[in-house]
């Protein structure tokens, strides 16, 4: 496949030096720009490491990792990045952790300080099409957990990133909220057209939001399995119900049961 | 009386009480005033000697602040480089540890040597004494960023430099007011060390002086002058931390 944006190689990483733990092995994936890419697998089974790869920090012991038709040598500057904890700087405004990636990515940087109205309009329409209108001035703590993850995603996306990472960025919410920011992330990635990569061990969420779901072994992680999932889009919560979801579900199951070694 | 009203008073009658009680229990058992004055010997002491008083007070004062602001810088420098570098924390925390645990009046002798009596060994010894605290926070806030925060921030590409500016130093700002308190209170007692030993000026030569003279109420006033400074500067530092780090103190816990 030629046409992928994120493509990991062959790849394989170890931590912590000779005779460190083998996180992954012959880890090979290829994602699609504008692709929503779903990884399952058991925990401790290398997504994280997956993700770490993919953006650039850290770098494979052997195998490539090409994002955007480069080769990763130093932090891809085009990723954006939400995870299970949404790690909002306590002291600033909801709306100043928004723009925080601003700061930091050319060309915004050296905009900001000039066209500085603009991005906080922008930044607050981000906001509320998450949810959050009016809720900038407040500080994260002053926030629940699911809107900090709401302010999170903001974070992630502002700088309009053409890859998006998610690192379980829904596990520590109630089963509702987590639904309810399942279609904050649909309506978002069906805006705007950016490449995700989502790490999770929940299936449906993966079943409900991906293009295609990749199931990773336990450690070290490889891809034991790829599903496309082809229900049309605009999904709604209601597909999680139809029987093509739930089938599409308990195949993914088996391979996860496959991939711990249990039977 | 509500519970509110009374916690309120508490302070003022305690502090009251704890001064009628020194009076009367010095009259009942016929202290010598050698031994003890009584509140009102001291407080007539302290009006006798106002003029010398405040202006030793006021000369302990600025040897402390020109310590602690030494401190404050040395120690923010220091701690942002023990921070932001595993080898520079590693390799010097020793020395830190090791000089740290010399107490500081064995200091005094020999910067009485290199700079003479004065001023000084009592700035230096006020130095000394209090940049410690101030290091070991302010690198402790640094080395305690989560690690999700530095990959948030790495993916778009961030500097070090980046880093240290937008998390590493407001995220270590608690740590380092936190720690003022404490230096404060440090510097306080290193430059009266270095007073009462080696100036001619300060709080801490009246009281050698005093001292001398076998002038105890003048001994006490002195301590009075001391505690009502140092209340002081603490309460200025407190204020200033709550100020600056209004945002790290919002748990209910903290505050009540």
């Amino acid at each position: 496949m030629n046409d992928a944006f994120v493509r990991l190689d062959h790849v394989q990483h170890v931590y912590g030096g000779e005779g460190g733990v083998l996180a992954v092995e012959d880890l090979t994936i290829a994602v699609r720009e504008g692709e929503f890419a779903a990884v399952v697998g058991p925990s401790g089974c290398g997504k994280s490491t997956l993700m770490k790869l993919a953006t650039g920090l850290q770098f494979p012991r052997a195998g490539s990792v090409v994002v955007g038709g480069e080769k990763v040598t130093r932090p891809v500057k085009m990723a954006g990045m939400a995870f299970q904890n949404p790690v909002m700087l306590p002291w600033r405004t909801t709306l100043d952790n928004v723009l925080l990636p601003l700061e930091i990515v050319e060309p915004h940087r050296s905009r900001l300080r000039r066209e500085k109205a603009a991005y906080v309009e922008k930044a607050e329409a981000l906001l509320a099409q998450v949810g959050l209108k009016g809720f900038g001035s407040r500080f994260p703590w002053q926030l629940s957990g699911g809107m900090q993850q709401r302010a999170s995603l903001c974070r992630a996306l502002i700088h309009e990133p053409r890859l998006l990472m998610l690192d379980e960025p829904f596990a520590a919410l109630d089963a509702f909220t987590r639904e309810e920011l399942w279609c904050v992330i649909r309506d978002l990635h069906a805006a705007k057209k950016f490449t995700v990569i989502l790490v999770t061990h929940d299936l449906r969420e993966a079943v409900f939001l991906a293009d295609r779901v990749f199931c990773m072994s336990a450690r070290p992680g490889r891809i034991v399995a790829e599903r496309e999932v082809n229900m049309p889009r605009p999904r709604d919560l209601d597909v999680t119900f139809s029987a093509e979801f739930s089938d599409i579900v308990h195949e993914l199951r088996g391979h996860i049961r496959e991939a711990r070694g249990v039977h | 009386m509500t519970q509110k009203q009374k916690i309120a008073l508490a302070p003022w009658v305690f502090t009251i009480g704890f001064f009628l009680l020194w009076e009367v229990g010095c009259r009942v058992f016929h202290v010598s005033s050698f031994v003890l004055p009584t509140p009102l010997a001291v407080a007539k002491a302290m009006w006798e000697y106002r003029t010398q008083l405040s202006f030793h007070s006021f000369h302990t004062l600025w040897m402390t602040l020109a310590g602690f602001a030494i401190a404050v810088v040395f120690g923010l420098g220091m701690g942002l480089l023990l921070g932001s570098s595993r080898i520079v924390h590693a390799g010097t925390y020793p020395l830190l540890v090791g000089f740290n645990a010399i107490p500081k009046v064995a200091v005094v002798p020999i910067l009485v040597i290199w700079f003479g009596v004065g001023w000084m060994p009592a700035v230096l010894t006020a130095f000394l004494i209090s940049f410690f605290p101030i290091v070991v926070n302010v690198a402790t806030g640094l080395a305690t960023i989560e690690p999700e925060t530095e990959d948030v921030l790495k993916a778009l590409g961030a500097s070090k430099l980046d880093i240290m500016t937008k998390v590493g130093l407001p995220r270590s700002m608690p740590y380092f007011f936190g720690s003022l308190k404490v230096a404060i209170t440090l510097a306080y007692v290193g430059s009266v060390i270095a007073e009462y030993n080696a100036s001619k000026y300060g709080i801490g030569n009246l009281m050698a002086r005093a001292s001398a003279d076998f002038n105890v109420p003048l001994l006490f006033a002195s301590l009075i002058a001391l505690a009502v400074l140092g209340v002081a500067m603490y309460a200025v530092t407190a204020w200033i931390e709550g100020r600056m780090t209004g945002w790290a103190q919002r748990s209910g816990f903290a505050a009540n």
